[in-house]
């Protein structure tokens, strides 16, 4: 209750007004958290995410489908074909605006021939995690393109525009008021830097766009569908948004 | 499957005092939540945890539903000898998990 | 997350069935101590419960109370003649006051142990040993949980 009449406050007297937080001044939702999560995250062999990047990594090498072939008939070694992939999506692949999520599965079903993973299943998890695991400390790289442009402004007024119940816009509270607490919380810039990662809050693994429902549930907002035209333009502007700042994957978060 | 992760060093120096970390992968299912239909979901946690270092047992510990999913447990042991390092686990609903690791001590 | 329809279905249940599940007992606190104070009088078996010698490093402010790390370090020599036996973890706020409950002894080389536990409500978390003369130890930390923004359940 007490959440619900602060970011009505918040939404009586913040007017909507957008801007590119300079490169300079992002910072990771990791700058605000405790020193004892961001060592959770730090420590890879003891991080609650681990058990998702190894079943990932089983994963990669398991055969699959019709044929039946595995990931690392195609792409080989991970850690030297998957370097730098995760920082370029969502990216336009054949005419369709898709995440890493989608391009797996889209991997499984015209290459392998294999039925796609359903959006937070174990397994796309844990694929996704590992895939993007080997881009960790790489700068997220998303630029604006002739492909790219219409779904970034698309995304943009989407960050940009009221919604929900309480009539609030993400704008609000990650551009102009980042930094400040609401309910003894820190409001991050609301980068998603390190998915697919391990939030203390679900006790397991999740995406950016289970991430994103939540937001919304937080407004009160009907949230989008997994893997919906919006959710992937308005993760698109978040990544551009974000560009320049180092992948965290797999991060932990609260 | 139950998988497990373990972390200690492979040599040591006779004496020297090193740091085992494990991980179980497991919800740990408090057994206090509720379903939105307000029936209790039952408890589902691991309740013990022991390592021996060639056969002996040098640490044990009782796990109760407060401790967070996906279990850490980061101990000591002095290397001793050279010789097998076994990790065991049990819980609710027969979960049993093991780990064996081999260390060299000189 | 339940649908519309779903939600008024459940709640329709729900006013039929006659318990109140969901209802908090209003002497909850005051129980919780109890539970504490009870659970640690078994673990020391009534013996006197003195400060020192125990560390019990916690964070203070705690982002989200579902994976909390902690770690437990006591001063002791850890031979044969004087070790610590056991280290227990015990919370004030939770459903039931035991967290862990650690076996050591002199092949442990050093008292430290770590973990992460749930800490449902800000309150006092203790570390307590019992050393290899009987003799018991501890610390206390008071902790703020704060819990994360924008969840997934709607209902709250």
């Amino acid at each position: 209750m007490r959440i619900a009449s602060l970011l009505l406050l918040v939404a009586a007297c913040a007017p909507v007004h957008a801007g590119d937080i300079p490169l300079a001044e992002r910072r990771s939702g990791y700058e605000f958290m405790g020193r004892e999560t961001r060592a959770m995250q730090d420590d890879e062999a003891t991080s609650p995410a681990l058990f998702w990047l190894l079943d990932g990594e089983t994963l990669w090498k398991r055969p699959d489908g019709a044929s039946p072939t595995a990931c690392v008939s195609c792409h080989g070694d991970a850690r030297d074909s998957m370097k730098g992939v995760a920082t370029r999506y969502p990216r336009v692949v054949g005419g369709k605006l898709v995440n890493l999520e989608q391009r797996i599965n889209a991997c499984r079903v015209e290459r392998q021939k294999a039925a796609p993973f359903a959006y937070e299943s174990k397994e796309l998890l844990a694929l996704s995690a590992y895939v993007a695991r080997q881009s960790r400390g790489l700068p997220i790289a998303i630029e604006a393109d002739a492909a790219n442009q219409r779904y970034l402004d698309a995304g943009r007024a989407r960050f940009e525009a009221r919604q929900g119940q309480l009539n609030l816009a993400c704008a609000q509270c990650h551009d102009d008021n980042w930094g400040k607490s609401l309910a003894g919380t820190p409001i991050p810039q609301a980068h998603p830097t390190g998915y697919p990662l391990y939030r203390l809050e679900w006790q397991s693994m999740g995406s950016l766009e289970r991430r994103l429902r939540n937001c919304m549930i937080g407004v009160r907002a009907e949230p989008y569908a997994y893997g919906a035209p919006e959710m992937v333009e308005l993760e698109l502007y978040l990544m551009w948004r974000a560009r320049g700042m180092k992948l965290e994957t797999p991060a932990v978060r609260p | 499957m139950a998988r497990v992760a373990v972390t200690l060093p492979s040599s040591a120096k006779r004496g020297e005092v090193i740091e085992i970390r494990t991980l179980a992968q497991h919800a740990m299912e408090n057994g206090f939540r509720h379903t939105q239909t307000g029936e209790l979901i039952a408890r589902d946690i691991i309740t013990k945890f022991s390592c021996s270092y060639n056969g002996v047992e040098i640490f044990r510990a009782e796990l109760h539903p407060a401790i967070a999913a996906n279990p850490l447990i980061t101990f000591t042991t002095v290397a001793a000898e050279s010789g097998t390092l076994e990790f065991r686990w049990t819980g609710d609903n027969g979960y049993v998990a093991s780990y064996s690791a081999q260390i060299t001590v000189a | 997350m339940t649908s519309r329809r779903q939600f008024l279905g459940l709640a329709a249940g729900a006013l039929a069935a006659a318990k109140a599940h969901a209802q908090l007992d209003p002497n909850i606190a005051v129980k919780r101590r109890i539970a504490l104070d009870s659970a640690i009088a078994k673990v020391t078996r009534g013996a006197k419960l003195r400060e020192g010698k125990v560390k019990l490093e916690v964070p203070p402010l705690i982002d989200n109370g579902n994976a909390v790390p902690m770690t437990v370090t006591v001063e002791s020599p850890m031979t044969a003649a004087e070790h610590v036996k056991v280290i227990h973890l015990l919370t004030e706020k939770n459903p039931q006051p035991y967290v862990l409950s650690a076996y050591l002894g002199p092949r442990a080389g050093k008292a430290r142990l770590a973990t992460r536990a749930r800490i449902a409500d800000s309150g006092r978390v203790i570390a307590i040993a019992e050393l290899s003369d009987g003799t018991y130890w501890s610390q206390t930390v008071s902790v703020i949980v704060t819990l994360s923004a924008c969840l997934e359940d709607g209902l709250i």
